[in-house]
């Protein structure tokens, strides 16, 4: 299908962005890599009247770190990201997170901010920021604030950001000495969204699990830090009963919906099968 | 507000200018304005791959741009890498193999195949599946393309 008629302004400016956002409020859309958002104006999921392409505005993309932190643009695109040594060194889940993004083709335009912004539930990025414990930087005319991107993700496609805000950059801690991460997702297609996946990040040092991140995707209505399996990890060794622990934990932690890849059920089996999967590698 | 936008790009080498409804996406722009019929429409949602189009070097869905978003950039379609002779040894190979039937997919695959060598010229068939997952072939069950691909990368390689 073809998209409804929209006008198209390509802003060079944050300031441009705010002021078409303030007239047209609703019927405006930010337009990033283009990746969901025009998938969905093709099926006429949404009509805006406006498209605000935001590609052409300088300083939104790039990466780099200083002071522990390691900061990526908004509008930085999935293959740059792919590509980048700072990320593979300071910020390996994202690093491993990347080829399951997607296809080619499409990771050479879809952005971390379009992917963070848009929120889907099965995403990878956004499991993973919660798993880094990255920050969101959203700018609005009258300044910027930081959201964590443990408070950001608010419900089924549903975020903290509000309406007349850019989200301008992600800063991830640089991960201490001692952690380790492990990435693991059940897809039908290599690229597709995840059917069930997870992104973990924490310490084995000394042979007990410590301070470890389990953060699921495809689990529930958004990404979701699994804090009762991640308090079941606390102190203890790598064993069966351990692994076990976690995987009966995830009860409380996860709610898969009932959708076209299946049941609930067969979700919360997929969750422990990757659980088990993700902690063998933590404790390698 | 207006809903046209004019638009200045280079198509296959040569300049194009013109006005466009902003919602024309590039593949469909290639396609009805510029008569180059050899890029595919499919899902349009950017599933299936049989859009793909070069934009400033690196392959994009053409479903998913829009021709507004082209403006200023250097295109190239199936057409231009063909004339080119850029992938002459891919289309040879292509067919020589068997790797299309009724060709709907093959201008996608051969831009994907072609970016892939370039950036990595002797992939395992495992490498080559993965950079192919986001192209559809409804004919070929696949084998014969990743067989084409792979000769083309040792051809290349031999070559130097
Ligand atoms: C076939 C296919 C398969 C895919 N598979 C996967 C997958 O496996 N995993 C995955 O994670 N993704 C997948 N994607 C989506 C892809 O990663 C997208 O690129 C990404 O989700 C959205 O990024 P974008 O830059 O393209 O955003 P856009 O499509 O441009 O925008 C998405 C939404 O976010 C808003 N937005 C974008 N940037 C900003 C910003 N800076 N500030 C505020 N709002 C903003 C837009 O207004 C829009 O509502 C797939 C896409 C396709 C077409
Ligand atoms: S038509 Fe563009 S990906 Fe299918
Ligand atoms: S040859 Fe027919 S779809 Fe690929």
């Amino acid at each position: 299908m073809k998209p409804a008629p929209f006008a198209y302004v390509r802003a060079r400016s944050l300031d441009a962005v705010f002021d078409l956002l303030d007239e047209h409020g609703d019927d405006a859309r930010i337009l990033a890599g283009g990746q969901s958002l025009m998938a969905t104006l093709n099926m006429r999921l949404s009509a805006p009247e406006v498209l605000i392409d935001i590609n052409h505005i300088d300083g939104l993309s790039g990466i780099e770190v200083n002071n522990g932190k390691v900061r990526i643009g908004a509008l930085t695109r999935h293959n740059a990201i792919a590509a980048s040594p700072i990320i593979a060194e300071h910020a390996p889940l994202i690093a491993q997170a990347m080829p399951h993004i997607a296809h080619q083709a499409i990771r050479n335009r879809g952005t971390f901010g379009g992917s963070i912004a848009f929120a889907d539930p099965a995403a990878e990025l956004p499991a993973v920021s919660r798993a880094v414990g990255a920050d969101f930087i959203l700018q609005g005319r009258n300044g910027t604030r930081t959201v964590a991107a443990n408070d950001f993700f608010l419900g089924l496609f549903e975020t903290a950001r509000e309406p007349e805000e850019v989200l301008v950059a992600a800063e991830i801690p640089v991960i201490p000495a001692n952690e380790k991460t492990a990435f693991t997702e059940l897809a039908r297609r290599h690229g597709d969204y995840a059917i069930m996946g997870v992104a973990a990040q924490g310490s084995a040092d000394g042979g007990n699990f410590s301070n470890i991140r389990l953060a699921f995707f495809g689990a529930g209505d958004r990404p979701i830090l699994a804090q009762a399996a991640n308090a079941a990890l606390e102190g203890q060794p790598y064993s069966d009963a351990t692994v076990a622990a976690a995987q009966e934990a995830l009860g409380a932690d996860l709610d898969p919906m009932d959708d076209l890849n299946g049941p609930p059920e067969m979700k919360m089996h997929l969750a422990r099968v990757v659980t088990a999967r993700v902690l063998a590698e933590l404790a390698s | 507000m207006d809903k046209n936008v004019d638009i200045s790009l280079t198509v296959n080498g040569q300049e194009v200018t013109r006005r466009v409804p902003a919602r024309t996406n590039l593949v469909d722009f290639v396609r009805y304005e510029l008569e180059l019929t050899g890029s595919h429409v499919g899902c349009e949602h950017g599933v299936c791959g049989a859009c793909t189009i070069r934009v400033d070097g690196a392959i994009v869905r053409g479903c998913l741009m829009l021709a507004a978003q082209a403006d200023g950039a250097t295109v190239e379609t199936i057409e231009g890498v063909s004339e080119s002779t850029e992938i002459a040894d891919l289309q040879k190979a292509f067919h020589e193999r068997n790797a299309l039937q009724c060709g709907f997919c093959t201008p996608g695959f051969l831009l994907t195949a072609q970016e892939l060598l370039s950036q990595n010229p002797s992939p395992s068939r495992d490498e080559i599946r993965e950079f192919i997952s986001g192209n559809y072939c409804r004919c070929t069950g696949y084998q014969a393309i990743v067989d084409a691909i792979e000769r083309v990368a040792g051809e290349r390689q031999a070559a130097g």
